[in-house]
Formats: structure tokens, C-alpha cells, sequence
């Protein structure tokens, strides 16, 4: 929702080299692209010029009158308010911890996954299935049918009465988002050891090699992009995580799982100051851009591999 | 102790290691087959302490679902969902076409215009968009939602499209080409055979995040356009005995993308990664 991020790579090599025709070539080949190119500036560009239009004015929904232009005077409310500040480390926290274990249990599925036994399909479709229930619905699930301190699953199996979500709310959304999103980590890292030469990894075995120094020595290595890559997508989902914040903990007890999205959904439609959402989320976006220009690289070198193949 | 040969140790490794892979697929599913035993339970046995294994499965909780009117709920999630899928089918296979097979100049910069769009949050443009929309009059209207879910799901669909047309095999193209072949004809006779199961693919994962979409939704939608997941809200604070009719809910909403998830998990990842991994 924002500008074309710019690239320091080098630019992949053309499938087809592009014909320096006339014109009316140059229209041809431009047509089919134009309806989806305007549609998209239109439907996400335009917002969000509006966005940094609004957030420059000192507009709360609730008081009627004019709406003056304030400058930067949201951006210094926003950033100066403690609110802001600690949603912005819930973000952080809530972003970094599902994502780093939702990568470690994911590569060590991927590795069971990537070898031969019986009923490997049938095994792989169970670890995806969590990825495919509906948020929400997931997030209810834990919240109710595992959490809860009176009939919840966990209690219910090992005993205690412990309240998981008001103990440990941020470790509960963790979990339920860790939960949801190892199938994806699994899945990106099952197809990059899946495109491990079978020949060297024989030739390292012939050498005398064992397991565990050819998966330190050599995948790894090879899973680096896939790594970096499933982290970066993985946390590009995982920041705008709103669904799992609105109906386990609504961003409580206190403001302690209140994330980024979650804040401004409150100041926009609890607290109805506009200018002032406004410009938490053109923050957002900032923040946003750069771990995205990260992404962007990493994915503009797995897609030059794939060109070069 | 008998010594193994190498090949016959790899095997026994290897079912040992499937056995472990079996163990953790049904752990890591068991909350869904949960969900699923309890939406078939009575109330009281689904909030028992300690959990029932044994009961008489019952479709009261289903029915129940039913009496409180998830009809609309999942017509109007049918309804963005399979519209905004069918445009951005319409919109994106063609410029993926011009960003692949027969590339425009400056075709990089356009495919990564596409995916920044993807990666901004939709908080920063929801409060435009929110005031667009009512003053347009357009708030709780179906038509909404299917706009904004096509251009939430147009970027992925523009570079899943393009890796598979990548796939059609230029030889082919040209050979087709000399022989006389206009765009239609090849169209349908070499690229639509070749890339018709990509094309399902990227067709069932936009159908995915647009069902299971919970922001833009709960923001802008109330009771007449309000979609699968909406439905599921009430359930956030809700006291007393609801666990088997939430399960039902749950099972029920969550069910058309499980099947389409499953159809399309050959490409799955390829779609999330945005065609960066095959």
C-alpha cells in the first residue's frame, strides 16, 4: 500500500528479452498487464496517500467542527506515547517469538518429512492442516477448548488450574500462532531440502561423512535462503497478526499482548482519533518497508536461481 | 549384536524416523481432531473435567449452528470469496502473461510494484478505505469486501500465474507460431493445457485468504454482508455452555478451505512464497 520499494540487486535476466518494437508493439504487449496495474495503484495506493493526508490533521471522529492541520504534531503524540511504545515491543515480541519457533519446529519437521516412510503424503497433509483452519477460528479453539482453566485441554489432561491466558497471555498467543503458521516454515523448508543434490549428499555419505556433519556442513548452507526467506514472509504475515489478539486476549490483561494493528483499531474505531491512527499507521508502513526491502532481496536472489535454471 | 548392512540400517533409520514423523503430524493436528470430536458432543460433555473420549456423537450442535443463522454467514463468504477469486483470475493471468511470455520493458519493476502492495499492512489504509466506503454508502455490502479481497490477493496471484507460465516451453510457443498459430489458437492449445493446473492452484489459494480474511471484515462489514468469520466474534466473551456449538461453527467455517487447502497442497507453497519456491 505504498510506493515500488527500489532494489540494490541486479536485475534478473529477462526470460524473453523485451522487443525494442514501435509504439503500437509497446501498447500490444503493455495492454493485457494495464487493468490489473490500475486497479492495484487505485485500490492500494490511493488509501493509503489519504492515510498520510489524515494523519497530518487533528481530527477526532467524535468532536464535530473543523479539522485543523496539525503537521507533525500526531507523529510526535504517537511516538511519545508510552501506548504506542510498548505496543510497538508487543509487536516485536508477539512477531519474533512465533516466528523463530514456528521455524525451529518447521525445519525439524521438514527434515522427518524429507525422508522415505509410509504414508509420508498422508503425514504431510496432517501438518498443514493446522495452517488451513480459519484464524479465528483457531484462535477461538485455544482460547476456549485449551486454554480454558476450567475445562481446557491442557488442565484437562495434566491437571491444575491454571489460567494459561491471564498467566501467560503473550506466551498463549505465541503458541497459537507458532501453531498455526510451522506447516508454512515446514512447507518452504521441505522444497528447499527437496532441491538438495541427491549426488553430493551420496558423495559426502561415501566419504565418511555422517549424518549430522552433512546436515551442519552442507544443508544448512543450502537452507539458508529458504530460511530467510520463509522468516521474512513469516514475519511480513505475523506483524499485521490481528485476529489472534482480538478474540484471545483483546490485547489484555492491561495493554500486555496489544499489538501495533490492534492499537490503531482501537484509536480508530474506540477512540475515533483519526489524525492520530493515521499516523501510527504510515509507522506501520515505515517499519513495514524495511524489513520488506530485506524480503524483496532475498526473494529477487531465489528468483534469479530459478531463472538461471 | 548383528551388524547391519548399510542399506538395511538406512531402512531401519528410516522407519523409525517415520514412526517419529507419525507421532508428531497426529500432535500437531490433534487440536483440529479435537475440534472436530467435540462440535459432535453434548454441552455438558464437551466442557467436562476431566475431557469425555467416550460419548454418543450427536448433530444437536450442528443444528444449533443452524437455528442461529450461519446460512447468511457462509453465503456471503461464498460470495467474496468466489467473485473476488474470479477477478483476480481475470486480472492477473493476463499480466502475467505480459510479464512473462511476451515481457514488457520494464517487467521486474512492475512484478515487485505487485508484491510491495502485498506486503503493506492493511491497518495503515483501513481508516481511508473505512471513510471511502461509507461515504460511498458501500459499508456492509458484499461488493466491498469481493474489491478488496481481489486486490489483497492480486499480487500473489500475478507471480504464482507468471512461474507457471514460465513453464510453457518457449520451443513450443515459437514452433506454434511458425506454423501459423494465432494467440488464441496457442493460448488454448499449448499454454492453457500446460499451465490449467497452476492456474486451479492459484485460483484455490486466493479462495483461501479471502475466506479466512478476519480484518478488513470485521471492520467493515456488520449483519447483512457479514462473512464466515464474523459469524465466529460472538463466541470471543461468551459464558456458560457454548464449547460443542463453537467446535460445530468452527468445523463447519473452517471446512471449504480444508478441502481446498488440500487439493491445492502440491502448490501450496509455491503460492505462499509467491512463486519464489517450486
Amino acid at each position: 500500500m505504498t510506493d515500488v520499494i527500489t532494489r540494490t540487486d541486479p536485475e534478473p535476466e529477462a526470460p524473453v528479452a523485451p522487443v525494442k518494437g514501435g509504439a503500437k508493439e509497446r501498447w500490444v504487449r503493455r495492454a493485457p498487464l494495464l487493468p490489473a496495474l490500475i486497479f492495484a495503484i487505485v485500490v492500494t495506493q490511493v488509501p493509503f496517500l489519504v492515510t498520510i493526508y489524515l494523519s497530518t490533521l487533528d481530527w477526532n471522529a467524535l468532536r464535530p467542527g473543523d479539522r485543523p492541520f496539525v503537521g507533525v504534531d500526531n507523529y510526535v503524540t504517537v511516538l511519545t506515547d508510552t501506548r504506542l511504545r510498548s505496543a510497538l515491543l508487543n509487536t516485536v515480541l508477539l512477531t519474533a517469538g512465533a516466528v523463530i519457533f514456528s521455524m525451529i519446529l518447521g525445519l525439524a519437521l521438514a527434515v522427518l518429512l524429507d525422508r522415505k516412510f509410509v504414508g509420508r503424503s498422508v503425514v504431510r497433509t496432517l501438518l498443514i492442516t493446522p495452517f488451513l483452519v480459519m484464524p479465528i477460528a483457531a484462535a477461538l479453539l485455544w482460547k476456549h477448548a485449551i486454554y480454558n482453566p476450567a475445562y481446557g485441554l491442557i488442565n484437562g489432561l495434566f491437571g491444575g488450574s491454571t489460567d494459561w491466558i491471564s498467566s501467560y497471555p503473550k506466551a498463549a498467543v505465541i503458541t497459537t500462532l507458532v501453531w498455526q503458521w510451522t506447516p508454512f516454515m515446514m512447507l518452504i523448508l521441505l522444497a528447499g531440502l527437496q532441491s538438495q543434490s541427491e549426488e553430493v549428499l551420496e558423495a559426502a555419505r561415501v566419504d565418511g561423512a555422517n549424518a549430522w556433519q552433512i546436515f551442519v556442513k552442507m544443508t544448512l548452507p543450502h537452507l539458508r535462503q529458504y530460511l530467510e526467506l520463509g522468516a521474512l514472509l513469516g514475519s511480513i504475515y505475523l506483524v499485521n497478526t490481528f485476529d489472534a489478539v482480538f478474540s484471545i486476549t483483546q490485547g489484555g490483561p492491561g495493554s500486555a499482548t496489544t499489538n501495533l494493528p490492534y492499537e490503531i483499531y482501537l484509536t480508530t474505531f474506540r477512540k475515533f482519533e483519526y489524525g492520530e491512527a493515521s499516523a501510527a499507521g504510515v509507522i506501520v508502513v515505515i517499519l513495514t518497508i524495511i524489513v520488506a526491502t530485506f524480503a524483496l532481496r532475498v526473494i529477487s536472489s531465489l528468483f534469479r536461481m530459478e531463472e538461471s535454471r | 549384536m548383528t551388524t547391519l548392512a548399510a542399506p538395511a540400517k538406512r531402512r531401519l533409520a528410516n522407519s523409525v524416523w517415520g514412526v517419529v514423523a507419525w507421532v508428531a503430524g497426529i500432535v500437531f493436528v490433534f487440536p483440529v481432531i479435537w475440534m472436530v470430536l467435540t462440535s459432535f458432543k453434548q454441552e455438558q460433555d464437551a466442557a467436562s473435567n476431566p475431557p469425555t473420549w467416550v460419548f454418543t456423537p450427536t448433530l444437536d450442535q450442528y443444528a444449533a449452528v443452524f437455528d442461529r443463522n450461519i446460512t447468511p454467514f457462509l453465503l456471503n463468504s461464498l460470495m467474496a470469496s468466489v467473485f473476488s477469486t474470479l477477478f483476480v483470475i481475470v486480472l492477473a493471468t493476463p499480466a502475467a502473461y505480459a510479464l512473462s511470455l511476451r515481457p514488457v520493458a520494464k517487467w521486474t519493476d512492475v512484478l515487485f510494484f505487485f508484491i510491495s502492495t502485498k506486503m503493506m499492512p492493511a491497518v495503515a489504509a483501513l481508516l481511508p478505505v473505512y471513510l471511502l466506503v461509507k461515504n460511498l454508502g458501500m459499508l456492509d455490502n458484499v461488493w466491498t469486501m469481493v474489491v478488496l479481497y481481489t486486490s489483497m490477493n492480486l499480487p500473489l496471484a500475478v507471480w504464482m500465474m507468471r512461474s507457471f507460465l514460465l513453464e510453457v516451453p518457449r520451443e513450443v510457443l515459437e514452433a506454434g507460431e511458425v506454423d501459423g498459430a494465432g494467440l488464441l489458437t496457442s493460448i488454448r492449445k499449448i499454454i492453457l493445457p500446460i499451465v490449467s493446473p497452476g492456474l486451479a492452484a492459484t485460483a484455490l489459494i486466493c479462495f483461501i485468504f479471502a475466506w479466512n480474511e478476519f480484518f478488513l471484515a470485521v471492520n467493515l462489514t456488520a449483519t447483512n454482508a457479514g462473512t464466515s468469520p464474523i459469524f465466529l466474534v460472538g463466541f470471543i466473551s461468551s459464558e456458560g455452555l457454548f464449547l460443542a456449538r463453537l467446535c460445530a461453527a468452527a468445523t463447519l467455517l473452517s471446512l471449504p478451505v480444508l478441502i481446498a487447502g488440500w487439493l491445492a497442497q502440491n502448490k501450496l507453497v509455491r503460492g505462499l512464497s509467491m512463486g519464489a519456491v517450486k
